[in-house]
């Protein structure tokens, strides 16, 4: 080993080190940030001990790469909003599936004459789930951005052709590792990735989003480990696996709090069967439709209150309206409490990013398994823009998709008000019992709107 | 050659362990700074991408200038993001100070 060589391989393990510090520190809001610090100069070192590799003999694409890919970046950090959390991370899924998935396009013509029969699998399964990362991402941030329909698209034969479509991909991966040479073979492992990436997210639901986006993020782990092997890099590998089972976590995290398995997410195209019979089913049931006057009354008689945010908060951006009413409410004495769904949102953790930026103190932002038993109480609990995680059906009623959902025990309080855009069903398309019952006010509206109306109501008048 | 892929597999399966152990202390709360923590640390591909791009081969010049850019918008994006995300959960004074007076002019 020359000195050179010995700097750089040190480099990857201070490098990994960090990394795995960097994570660590992710355990506690007060140690998050020292710990970025450390994942921030362990990627710098890598870096830095990448350049003096000595396969590198030019600089110039590297530099052109380097820059622009930093101008970007910063351009997307500073100006996207927290609303648009959910879309930037299934972005950035989308551009490091397209990376690993270039490099192995790049390896593979590169160096076809050298590759052993092992790397030459392990270039197969790094092109492949680099693009099936990359498109899927793509479909993903196009369904959260309404640019495809968020609904889920599906059609008969559809799980068929996907799974054919994968059995495929791994027989084509077994073809190139006997002949190597055959390019044609490559590229139709490359295609059926693209094709993978975009049918498997078609059928899914905004819904179902959290599942998919961590689904993803655990692909693109799993696609840098392909691309460490292929090129016996440890540094890839180790991250990659970071990278991999943060997303198997967070994807077995969100489906246990659907109570629903993997393979029911990926084939099972939530909410398609129940659309036409959810709406139908709730014309003629009675509901109290409350105003703003009302909600004010009841929350200013009220000694506690629980604040149940939903995706709903998100799309009418009224994270800052509800802190400025838990403000409001708590100047007079009350105490608030917010109850947070893992599945709230489309990410997760979206809730959380959402009230952090509104500047409500994360002391206040409670778990499911934390907040449940406190509803029964609780004298009023605003749900603002959420529907599954507060369906009472989940828990009662054995023939409804959602049920076995772990939800939130809100109807146990005594009165519910409801900030909901109209009476339509909700995204999923189930029936919620939780707007038909006696304690619940229906405040029908933009969320934001009468979220700053209820603030009015909150603060004129005496008690 | 086949020591190498063995001794490659113990560092992904310990990896593996590793990072489940210490992913599964990271709380609900943090979820979001996790994804994209995490995914600015698997820009880590740009290592790869950079002996794409330094090479001789001319497509994989190109290839790996594509793939050095989206793997950079992913580490220098990440990392700020994640940033400014952690930056904002903070602990408070039970009763904030709030922006009262501007949100009352929006309402009336």
């Amino acid at each position: 080993m020359t000195p050179t060589e010995v700097v750089f391989s040190l480099s990857y393990v201070v490098a990994a080190v960090l990394f795995i510090l960097c994570l660590r520190g992710l355990a506690g809001p007060e140690t998050a940030r020292r710990g970025l610090m450390l994942g921030e100069i362990g990627m710098l070192i890598a870096v830095v001990g990448t350049l003096l590799h000595r396969d590198i003999i030019r600089y110039d694409w590297i530099v052109a790469g380097l820059l622009l890919g930093s101008a970007i970046g910063v351009a997307i950090s500073a100006w996207i909003p927290m609303t648009k959390m959910p879309e930037r991370i299934a972005l950035s899924h989308s551009f490091g599936g397209l990376a690993t998935a270039l490099v192995g396009v790049a390896e593979y013509l590169r160096e076809t004459a050298y590759l052993t029969q092992f790397k030459t699998a392990a270039l197969g399964f790094e092109t492949f789930l680099g693009f099936l990362t990359f498109t899927g991402s793509v479909m993903a941030f196009g369904k959260l951005q309404g640019f495809i329909r968020g609904a889920p698209i599906t059609w008969k034969g559809q799980n068929v052709l996907n799974i054919g479509l994968f059995v495929g991909a791994l027989a084509a991966i077994g073809l190139l590792v006997a002949h190597r040479e055959m390019q044609v073979v490559f590229f139709a492992i490359a295609g059926t990735g693209l094709a993978v990436g975009v049918m498997a997210v078609l059928p899914i639901g905004g819904a179902d989003m959290p599942v998919v986006i961590s689904l993803l993020n655990s692909y693109a782990g799993l696609a840098a480990c392909a691309t460490g092997f292929a090129l016996s890099s440890q540094i890839l590998i180790i991250c990659g696996a970071l990278d991999g089972s943060s997303g198997l976590l967070l994807s077995m995290l969100m489906s246990k709090a659907m109570n629903r398995s993997f393979s029911n997410v990926l084939f099972g195209a939530f909410g398609t069967a129940l659309q036409p019979s959810g709406p139908v089913r709730q014309l003629g049931r009675s509901y109290n439709e409350a105003t703003v006057e009302d909600a004010g009354a009841v929350l200013k008689a009220s000694q506690s209150v629980i604040v149940v945010p939903g995706y709903g908060m998100a799309v009418s951006q009224a994270q800052h309206a509800v802190r400025d009413l838990a403000a409001a409410l708590e100047r007079r004495g009350v105490d608030v409490k917010y109850a947070i769904h893992p599945v709230a949102g489309r990410m997760p953790g979206h809730m959380n990013v959402l009230l952090a930026e509104a500047n409500v103190s994360y002391d206040k932002l409670f778990d499911l398994d934390d907040i449940n038993d406190d509803f029964a109480r609780t004298d009023a609990v605003v749900v603002v823009g959420a529907n599954d995680v507060v369906n009472p059906a989940a828990k009662k009623d054995a023939s409804s998709p959602i049920y076995g959902m772990p939800v939130f025990d809100v109807e146990s309080s005594r009165s519910v008000i409801v900030l909901k855009r109209s009476m339509n069903a909700g995204f999923s398309g189930v029936e919620n019992e939780l707007f038909f019952q006696q304690n619940t006010m229906m405040v029908l509206g933009d969320a934001k709107k009468t979220l700053l109306a209820m603030i009015g109501e909150v603060k004129d008048g005496g008690h | 050659m086949t020591s190498e892929w063995v001794f490659n597999l113990y560092v992904f399966v310990l990896a593996t362990f590793v990072g489940y152990q210490v992913i599964s202390r990271v709380p609900p709360l943090l979820h979001t700074p996790l994804m994209s923590g995490t995914n600015a640390i698997s820009g880590i591909s740009l290592v790869a991408s950079l002996v794409a791009a330094g090479s001789h081969h001319r497509l994989s010049q190109i290839l790996g200038f594509v793939a050095v850019t989206c793997a950079t918008i992913n580490v220098v994006g990440g990392f700020l993001i994640t940033d400014r995300m952690l930056r904002m959960f903070r602990k408070k004074p039970a009763v904030g100070e709030s922006t009262m007076p501007v949100r009352k002019a929006e309402t009336s």
